[in-house]
Protein backbone atom coordinates (compact mmCIF):
# COMPACT_ATOMS: atom_id res chain seq x y z
CA UNK A 1 0.00 0.00 0.00
CA UNK A 2 1.25 3.25 -0.80
CA UNK A 3 1.85 5.96 1.79
CA UNK A 4 -0.97 7.55 3.47
CA UNK A 5 -1.50 11.14 2.48
CA UNK A 6 -4.43 12.42 3.80
CA UNK A 7 -4.69 12.02 8.00
CA UNK A 8 -8.38 11.69 9.64
CA UNK A 9 -7.99 12.92 12.87
CA UNK A 10 -11.58 14.16 12.67
CA UNK A 11 -14.27 12.04 11.54
CA UNK A 12 -15.08 12.94 7.88
CA UNK A 13 -18.65 11.70 6.71
CA UNK A 14 -19.66 11.44 2.87
CA UNK A 15 -23.56 10.86 1.64
CA UNK A 16 -22.66 9.30 -1.78
CA UNK A 17 -24.85 11.00 -4.59
CA UNK A 18 -25.35 7.50 -6.43
CA UNK A 19 -26.20 5.05 -3.94
CA UNK A 20 -27.99 5.76 -0.50
CA UNK A 21 -24.82 4.92 1.37
CA UNK A 22 -22.98 7.37 4.34
CA UNK A 23 -19.48 6.74 4.45
CA UNK A 24 -17.47 7.70 7.90
CA UNK A 25 -13.43 8.14 7.45
CA UNK A 26 -11.88 8.44 10.92
CA UNK A 27 -7.92 7.64 11.97
CA UNK A 28 -7.10 6.38 16.03
CA UNK A 29 -4.05 6.23 17.75
CA UNK A 30 -4.17 2.13 18.46
CA UNK A 31 -3.96 -1.00 16.71
CA UNK A 32 -6.69 -2.57 14.28
CA UNK A 33 -7.24 -5.67 17.22
CA UNK A 34 -7.99 -3.03 19.66
CA UNK A 35 -10.40 -1.22 17.73
CA UNK A 36 -11.74 -4.67 16.70
CA UNK A 37 -11.80 -5.27 20.78
CA UNK A 38 -13.65 -1.53 21.04
CA UNK A 39 -16.35 -2.51 18.52
CA UNK A 40 -17.19 -6.32 19.76
CA UNK A 41 -16.65 -6.04 23.16
CA UNK A 42 -19.97 -5.03 24.99
CA UNK A 43 -18.37 -3.63 28.20
CA UNK A 44 -16.01 -1.39 25.69
CA UNK A 45 -18.64 -0.88 23.34
CA UNK A 46 -21.08 0.95 25.23
CA UNK A 47 -18.58 3.07 26.94
CA UNK A 48 -18.41 5.37 23.63
CA UNK A 49 -21.55 4.31 21.53
CA UNK A 50 -24.26 6.84 21.31
CA UNK A 51 -24.83 10.89 21.82
CA UNK A 52 -23.22 12.07 24.64
CA UNK A 53 -26.29 13.16 26.76
CA UNK A 54 -27.65 9.25 26.25
CA UNK A 55 -26.67 6.21 28.50
CA UNK A 56 -26.82 2.32 26.51
CA UNK A 57 -27.14 -0.80 27.96
CA UNK A 58 -26.51 -4.11 26.02
CA UNK A 59 -29.65 -6.62 25.71
CA UNK A 60 -28.02 -9.43 23.68
CA UNK A 61 -24.83 -9.35 22.41
CA UNK A 62 -23.61 -12.45 20.48
CA UNK A 63 -20.30 -11.62 18.78
CA UNK A 64 -20.17 -14.66 15.93
CA UNK A 65 -21.16 -14.84 12.21
CA UNK A 66 -24.90 -15.16 12.53
CA UNK A 67 -24.64 -13.80 15.92
CA UNK A 68 -27.12 -11.23 16.91
CA UNK A 69 -27.13 -7.89 19.20
CA UNK A 70 -29.52 -5.42 20.62
CA UNK A 71 -28.87 -2.56 23.23
CA UNK A 72 -31.38 0.07 24.28
CA UNK A 73 -30.30 3.78 25.06
CA UNK A 74 -31.64 5.72 27.68
CA UNK A 75 -32.57 9.54 26.93
CA UNK A 76 -34.86 11.32 29.99
CA UNK A 77 -37.44 8.48 30.46
CA UNK A 78 -37.73 7.49 26.86
CA UNK A 79 -36.17 4.44 25.33
CA UNK A 80 -34.79 3.30 22.12
CA UNK A 81 -33.89 0.27 20.84
CA UNK A 82 -31.34 -0.94 18.55
CA UNK A 83 -30.42 -4.38 17.15
CA UNK A 84 -29.06 -6.05 14.68
CA UNK A 85 -27.34 -9.10 13.06
CA UNK A 86 -23.70 -9.67 12.91
CA UNK A 87 -23.22 -11.17 9.58
CA UNK A 88 -19.44 -11.43 9.52
CA UNK A 89 -17.16 -10.92 12.30
CA UNK A 90 -13.40 -11.11 10.89
CA UNK A 91 -9.98 -9.78 12.41
CA UNK A 92 -10.29 -6.44 10.84
CA UNK A 93 -13.63 -6.72 9.65
CA UNK A 94 -16.86 -6.75 10.68
CA UNK A 95 -20.46 -6.81 8.39
CA UNK A 96 -23.80 -6.24 9.97
CA UNK A 97 -27.21 -5.11 10.38
CA UNK A 98 -28.63 -2.04 11.97
CA UNK A 99 -32.15 -1.24 12.57
CA UNK A 100 -33.84 1.54 14.83
CA UNK A 101 -36.44 -0.70 16.67
CA UNK A 102 -39.23 2.31 16.42
CA UNK A 103 -38.72 1.70 12.35
CA UNK A 104 -37.91 -1.80 11.97
CA UNK A 105 -38.32 -2.07 8.42
CA UNK A 106 -35.42 0.03 7.64
CA UNK A 107 -32.77 -2.00 7.52
CA UNK A 108 -28.76 -0.52 7.03
CA UNK A 109 -26.31 -3.16 6.48
CA UNK A 110 -22.85 -2.17 8.11
CA UNK A 111 -19.37 -2.41 6.99
CA UNK A 112 -16.39 -1.59 9.42
CA UNK A 113 -13.08 -2.63 8.75
CA UNK A 114 -9.75 -0.92 10.19
CA UNK A 115 -7.01 -0.71 8.09
CA UNK A 116 -3.24 -0.66 9.86
CA UNK A 117 -1.70 2.57 8.39
CA UNK A 118 1.57 1.14 10.27
CA UNK A 119 2.72 3.97 12.09
CA UNK A 120 0.64 3.11 15.70
CA UNK A 121 -2.58 4.55 13.78
CA UNK A 122 -5.08 2.73 12.32
CA UNK A 123 -7.85 4.33 10.18
CA UNK A 124 -11.66 3.17 10.43
CA UNK A 125 -13.68 3.23 7.54
CA UNK A 126 -17.81 3.08 8.03
CA UNK A 127 -20.20 2.18 5.82
CA UNK A 128 -23.34 2.21 5.83
CA UNK A 129 -26.12 1.38 3.10
CA UNK A 130 -29.75 2.61 3.63
CA UNK A 131 -32.73 1.23 1.59
CA UNK A 132 -33.38 4.20 0.13
CA UNK A 133 -32.18 7.66 -0.12
CA UNK A 134 -35.31 8.92 2.07
CA UNK A 135 -34.12 6.58 4.67
CA UNK A 136 -30.49 7.31 4.88
CA UNK A 137 -31.12 11.90 4.66
CA UNK A 138 -33.69 10.69 7.76
CA UNK A 139 -30.23 9.09 9.35
CA UNK A 140 -28.17 12.10 8.59
CA UNK A 141 -30.67 14.38 9.93
CA UNK A 142 -31.77 11.74 12.87
CA UNK A 143 -28.42 13.61 14.84
CA UNK A 144 -29.81 16.61 15.10
CA UNK A 145 -32.76 16.60 17.33
CA UNK A 146 -31.37 19.83 18.56
CA UNK A 147 -30.77 21.20 15.64
CA UNK A 148 -33.87 20.36 13.54
CA UNK A 149 -36.22 23.51 14.35
CA UNK A 150 -32.92 25.62 13.36
CA UNK A 151 -33.11 23.64 10.02
CA UNK A 152 -36.05 24.33 9.08
CA UNK A 153 -36.44 27.85 10.22
CA UNK A 154 -33.70 28.57 8.25
CA UNK A 155 -34.96 26.70 5.17
CA UNK A 156 -38.12 28.28 5.48
CA UNK A 157 -37.00 32.13 5.72
CA UNK A 158 -34.85 30.89 2.36
CA UNK A 159 -37.75 29.87 0.47
CA UNK A 160 -39.79 33.18 1.77
CA UNK A 161 -36.93 35.24 0.30
CA UNK A 162 -36.81 33.41 -3.06
CA UNK A 163 -40.51 34.36 -3.47
CA UNK A 164 -41.43 30.94 -5.09
CA UNK B 1 -43.59 21.96 11.28
CA UNK B 2 -43.25 22.42 7.71
CA UNK B 3 -41.72 20.12 5.82
CA UNK B 4 -39.57 21.55 2.95
CA UNK B 5 -36.28 19.57 3.94
CA UNK B 6 -38.23 16.53 3.09
CA UNK B 7 -39.30 17.93 -0.39
CA UNK B 8 -35.33 19.16 -0.99
CA UNK B 9 -34.35 15.54 -0.52
CA UNK B 10 -37.28 13.91 -1.99
CA UNK B 11 -36.53 16.40 -5.33
CA UNK B 12 -33.06 15.16 -5.11
CA UNK B 13 -34.02 11.09 -4.66
CA UNK B 14 -34.16 11.21 -8.55
CA UNK B 15 -30.91 10.44 -10.76
CA UNK B 16 -32.05 12.76 -13.31
CA UNK B 17 -32.99 15.49 -11.12
CA UNK B 18 -29.63 15.37 -9.49
CA UNK B 19 -27.88 15.19 -12.83
CA UNK B 20 -29.67 18.50 -13.39
CA UNK B 21 -28.64 20.29 -10.34
CA UNK B 22 -24.91 19.03 -11.30
CA UNK B 23 -25.19 20.64 -14.92
CA UNK B 24 -27.24 24.02 -13.12
CA UNK B 25 -24.00 24.32 -10.44
CA UNK B 26 -21.79 25.07 -13.47
CA UNK B 27 -24.19 27.43 -14.80
CA UNK B 28 -27.82 28.67 -15.96
CA UNK B 29 -29.53 27.16 -18.72
CA UNK B 30 -32.82 27.08 -20.33
CA UNK B 31 -34.98 23.96 -20.47
CA UNK B 32 -34.09 23.38 -23.66
CA UNK B 33 -30.46 23.29 -23.06
CA UNK B 34 -31.67 21.05 -20.08
CA UNK B 35 -33.40 18.68 -21.98
CA UNK B 36 -30.59 17.99 -24.71
CA UNK B 37 -28.97 15.05 -22.81
CA UNK B 38 -32.37 13.29 -22.18
CA UNK B 39 -34.21 10.75 -24.22
CA UNK B 40 -37.17 12.13 -22.72
CA UNK B 41 -39.63 15.37 -23.89
CA UNK B 42 -39.35 18.57 -23.07
CA UNK B 43 -42.58 17.98 -21.14
CA UNK B 44 -40.94 15.32 -18.58
CA UNK B 45 -38.03 17.87 -17.92
CA UNK B 46 -40.54 20.83 -16.99
CA UNK B 47 -41.99 18.24 -14.84
CA UNK B 48 -38.32 17.50 -13.19
CA UNK B 49 -37.67 21.22 -12.72
CA UNK B 50 -41.10 21.71 -11.62
CA UNK B 51 -40.34 19.67 -8.60
CA UNK B 52 -36.84 20.77 -7.69
CA UNK B 53 -38.37 24.77 -8.36
CA UNK B 54 -40.94 23.59 -5.10
CA UNK B 55 -37.95 22.18 -3.25
CA UNK B 56 -36.78 25.61 -3.98
CA UNK B 57 -33.60 24.08 -5.33
CA UNK B 58 -33.63 25.74 -8.88
CA UNK B 59 -35.76 29.41 -9.43
CA UNK B 60 -36.10 30.69 -12.91
CA UNK B 61 -35.79 34.27 -14.11
CA UNK B 62 -39.86 35.85 -14.74
CA UNK B 63 -38.37 38.85 -17.39
CA UNK B 64 -35.58 37.45 -19.66
CA UNK B 65 -37.69 35.51 -22.69
CA UNK B 66 -35.88 32.11 -22.48
CA UNK B 67 -36.05 32.35 -18.68
CA UNK B 68 -33.02 30.69 -17.50
CA UNK B 69 -32.85 28.15 -14.66
CA UNK B 70 -30.90 29.06 -11.76
CA UNK B 71 -29.79 26.89 -9.08
CA UNK B 72 -30.11 28.34 -5.46
CA UNK B 73 -27.28 27.16 -4.02
CA UNK B 74 -28.06 28.59 -0.53
CA UNK B 75 -30.28 25.60 -0.25
CA UNK B 76 -26.96 23.25 -0.58
CA UNK B 77 -25.24 24.83 1.89
CA UNK B 78 -28.43 24.39 4.47
CA UNK B 79 -28.55 20.39 3.56
CA UNK B 80 -24.27 20.72 4.14
CA UNK B 81 -25.17 21.98 7.59
CA UNK B 82 -27.38 19.25 8.34
CA UNK B 83 -24.59 16.64 7.57
CA UNK B 84 -22.33 18.47 9.20
CA UNK B 85 -24.24 18.02 12.10
CA UNK B 86 -24.35 14.32 11.52
CA UNK B 87 -20.44 13.94 11.19
CA UNK B 88 -20.19 16.29 14.76
CA UNK B 89 -22.17 13.09 16.31
CA UNK B 90 -20.51 10.79 15.00
CA UNK B 91 -16.83 12.49 15.93
CA UNK B 92 -18.16 13.08 19.68
CA UNK B 93 -18.48 9.38 19.93
CA UNK B 94 -15.27 8.93 18.09
CA UNK B 95 -13.73 11.16 20.87
CA UNK B 96 -14.93 8.96 23.39
CA UNK B 97 -13.28 5.80 21.51
CA UNK B 98 -10.07 7.66 21.54
CA UNK B 99 -10.13 8.02 25.42
CA UNK B 100 -10.60 4.30 25.62
CA UNK B 101 -8.08 3.05 23.23
CA UNK B 102 -5.60 5.27 25.02
CA UNK B 103 -6.89 3.66 28.49
CA UNK B 104 -6.29 0.10 26.40
CA UNK B 105 -2.63 1.18 26.26
CA UNK B 106 -1.49 2.81 29.42
CA UNK B 107 -4.12 1.44 31.61
CA UNK B 108 -7.56 3.10 32.69
CA UNK B 109 -7.13 6.80 33.79
CA UNK B 110 -10.22 8.73 34.14
CA UNK B 111 -13.26 6.69 33.44
CA UNK B 112 -16.02 9.21 33.42
CA UNK B 113 -16.91 9.99 29.72
CA UNK B 114 -17.94 13.74 30.55
CA UNK B 115 -14.47 14.68 31.49
CA UNK B 116 -12.39 13.25 28.97
CA UNK B 117 -12.65 16.12 26.19
CA UNK B 118 -13.80 19.63 25.57
CA UNK B 119 -17.55 20.39 26.34
CA UNK B 120 -19.29 22.24 23.56
CA UNK B 121 -22.11 23.49 25.86
CA UNK B 122 -24.43 25.25 24.21
CA UNK B 123 -23.10 28.41 22.78
CA UNK B 124 -20.33 29.47 23.77
CA UNK B 125 -20.74 33.17 25.84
Amino acid sequence: MSAVQTRYPEAAIEADKDVPIIRITRDFRGTPAQLMKAHTDPELFIRWVGPNAITSRIIDWDVRDGGSWRYVSEHDVQEFGFRGCFHTVSDDKVVQTFTFEGMPDQVALETLWFEDLGDGTTRLHAQSLCDSFEARDGWLASGMEVGVNEGYDALEKLLASGGF
Amino acid sequence: MTDELSKVFAALADPTRRDMVARLAVSDATVGQLAEPYEVSLQAVSKHLKVLEDAGLVTRTREAQTRPVHLEAEVFDLMTKWIERYRRQAEERYQRLDVLLAEMNDGPAVRRREDDKPRRKGKAS
